[in-house]
């Protein structure tokens, strides 16, 4: 069993985000956001090592990361493809998009592609209904989506190594 | 019609930056500010009636009186930037364009409550306008304006970013601050009087970004120039987010009280394509819907839409053309309630899903007419029997869905 530690960094943030609340529970969410970013994905052994961090049990951690959408509790693609499906985008036309997807990365909403590039995910708005439809890759939006700017997207990708 | 009170800096290259914001007004309220005891800056903001904007409209002022003159504790401000009403994309804008307004704002809201420290929640998605926000307050404390003595005057003020992690119900006031206290965003029980919010154990006050984006005007112009605009019991402007079948949508500042037919077709070019109306959502998904004849004499405020059987709220609206399947509309709705119910309470968890089940039945083709009298007991189910409103927004739009679009779904009725 490989053993979770913070790197250098995120031990520094931290240790100084501890000064910046009443109690360190409050520190649940930023390390599991460390974690995250750290790893690409939040194991058990990471759980274990926050609790351990914040005096609580590992269960409260999972209570916690199991709760919120956006923690990833097992490993995805590289590039992560959030489809908003949510009624603005659906009014622009996501379900298009989504359908486009699927038969080009060949893999359905929820999926991981067979080389472990892509992974696609549904997801609940966005907050760019403005500018919809709209995708997140990675941490990045791409808003007023079409078929060509997607594809041009992924032809990109697929030659990103 | 626009008018811009908060959105004032949002076409100026580069307004995000400190020194094109202080050329072009920011911070000049500090100044004033200091010469104000809290409580004047307080009585300022009542006075002008300002009205949270995150989709309540509760009152400011009233809302920061919560905060008991006799209390030892620290008190703390915390900002609603957990933004995720669907429909709703307004104060992205604030953070992305003008994040030094919401700076500003923070320190004379906080300085009115005595807070010292101030939380700003952002939704995780939102990691850009985070950055934008970040660089804004690392500026500030570089300039003094942040930190242990703010100019120079003798009030310290922390500003810190927390990052939400994709659940709807952090918006929710309570909920929000359960997160923020690392644990599940599940709504707290209300309490039987008015008291301020609490985040471990301490008082605080919970406001949304365009709210105190609102408050440097106020002690800048004083609470008569906010009153120019509005209405009297909605006075001042909102950020309206316009989204769906129209030709230009987007965030437009309007007084309250403009006609809502002139915002969906003069400012936002009418529908899309030369198709008619069908449809308006107008206040974020979780109000009811309007039919196209219903909008004819609606203004844009709190108590005309409450008189017309809707709500305000966010003031995001979303237009829908004459091709929309309503049915559809609202299972789409379901599916976004169904997953985002936080499932403290049994009658959301369950009803949520219940609800979303008939309706994929429905569209399949296999509903019957039983099914419209199951959809009506669970919304009885749902409403008024849970610790938030969550639930009970959700029966009311279910509601307002199959009585105004009933012949729609019985067309889909085998």
């Amino acid at each position: 069993m490989s053993i979770f530690s913070f790197n250098q960094e995120n031990e520094e943030k931290f240790n100084a985000l501890l000064e910046r609340y009443p109690d360190k529970n409050s520190l649940m969410l930023p390390s599991l956001w460390m974690v995250q970013y750290q790893e690409g994905w939040i194991s058990l052994e990471a759980m274990q090592f926050i609790a351990k961090k914040l005096e609580c049990s590992a269960m409260d951690v999972y209570s916690v990361a199991s709760f919120y959408t956006m923690f990833l509790l097992q490993p995805i693609g590289t590039y992560h493809l959030q489809l908003c499906k949510t009624l603005s985008c659906m009014l622009a036309g996501s379900k298009t998009l989504q359908e486009h997807l699927q038969n080009r990365l060949g893999i359905k909403a929820g999926e991981t592609s067979k080389d472990g590039k892509f992974t696609l995910t549904l997801v609940e708005c966005l907050g760019s209904c403005g500018t919809s439809p709209c995708m997140r890759l990675n941490d990045d939006y791409i808003e007023n989506l079409t078929l060509e700017k997607l594809d041009a997207l992924l032809e990109e990708l697929s030659h990103d190594r | 019609m626009i008018v811009k009170l908060v959105s004032k800096n949002f076409d100026i290259p580069e307004a995000y930056t400190l020194c094109v914001a202080q050329e072009n007004g920011r911070y000049a309220s500090l100044e004033k500010l200091f010469k104000m005891s809290p409580d004047e800056v307080t009585t300022e903001v009542e006075k002008s009636g300002l009205r949270g904007k995150g989709g309540g409209g509760a009152h400011t002022g009233e809302k920061w009186r919560l905060i008991s003159p006799q209390n030892t504790k620290p008190v703390y401000l915390v900002i609603n930037a957990d933004e995720g009403e669907p429909g709703t994309f307004k104060d992205r804008q604030l953070l992305e364009f003008d994040p030094h307004l919401l700076i500003e704002g923070i320190i004379c809201s906080s300085y009115a409550i005595g807070a010292h420290h101030a939380y700003v929640y952002i939704r995780g998605e939102y990691v850009f306008w985070m950055h934008r926000l970040q660089s804004a307050i690392d500026e500030a404390y570089e300039a003094g304006i942040l930190g242990e003595s703010i100019l120079g005057h003798n009030y310290a003020l922390h500003v810190t970013i927390h990052k939400g992690a994709g659940a709807y119900i952090c918006g929710e006031k309570t909920a929000l601050l359960e997160s923020l206290e690392g644990k599940r965003g599940h709504p707290r029980l209300k309490p039987k009087g008015k008291e301020p919010e609490w985040f471990f154990g301490n008082p605080t006050v919970v406001n949304n970004v365009e709210t105190i984006a609102s408050v440097p005007y106020i002690i800048n112009e004083g609470y008569g120039a906010y009153q120019m605009y509005g209405t009297k019991e909605s006075p001042g402007t909102m950020l309206f987010g316009i989204s769906g079948h129209v030709e230009h949508p987007g965030v437009y500042e309007l007084p309250f009280g403009t006609s809502m037919k002139e915002v969906i077709y003069d400012l936002c070019g009418g529908i899309k394509d030369g198709k008619k109306l069908k449809a308006i959502i107008p206040g974020g998904s979780s109000v009811q819907i309007l039919r196209a004849d219903e909008i004819e004499d609606i203004t844009l405020d709190y108590e005309s839409l409450k008189a017309h059987g809707s709500s305000l709220g966010t003031g995001g609206m979303i237009v829908m053309n004459e091709d929309v399947s309503i049915p559809e509309v609202m299972k789409n709705l379901f599916e976004f309630y169904h997953h985002e119910s936080c499932g403290q309470c049994t009658p959301c968890r369950e009803g949520t899903g219940w609800v979303d089940r008939i309706l994929a039945k429905i569209l399949a083709g296999k509903g019957t007419k039983e099914d419209f009298d199951t959809i009506l007991d669970a919304c009885d189910m749902l409403n008024g029997k849970t610790i938030c409103v969550f639930a009970p927004s959700v029966a009311f739009i279910a509601q307002s869905y199959i009585k105004k679009f009933r012949e729609e779904f019985e067309a889909l009725l085998k």
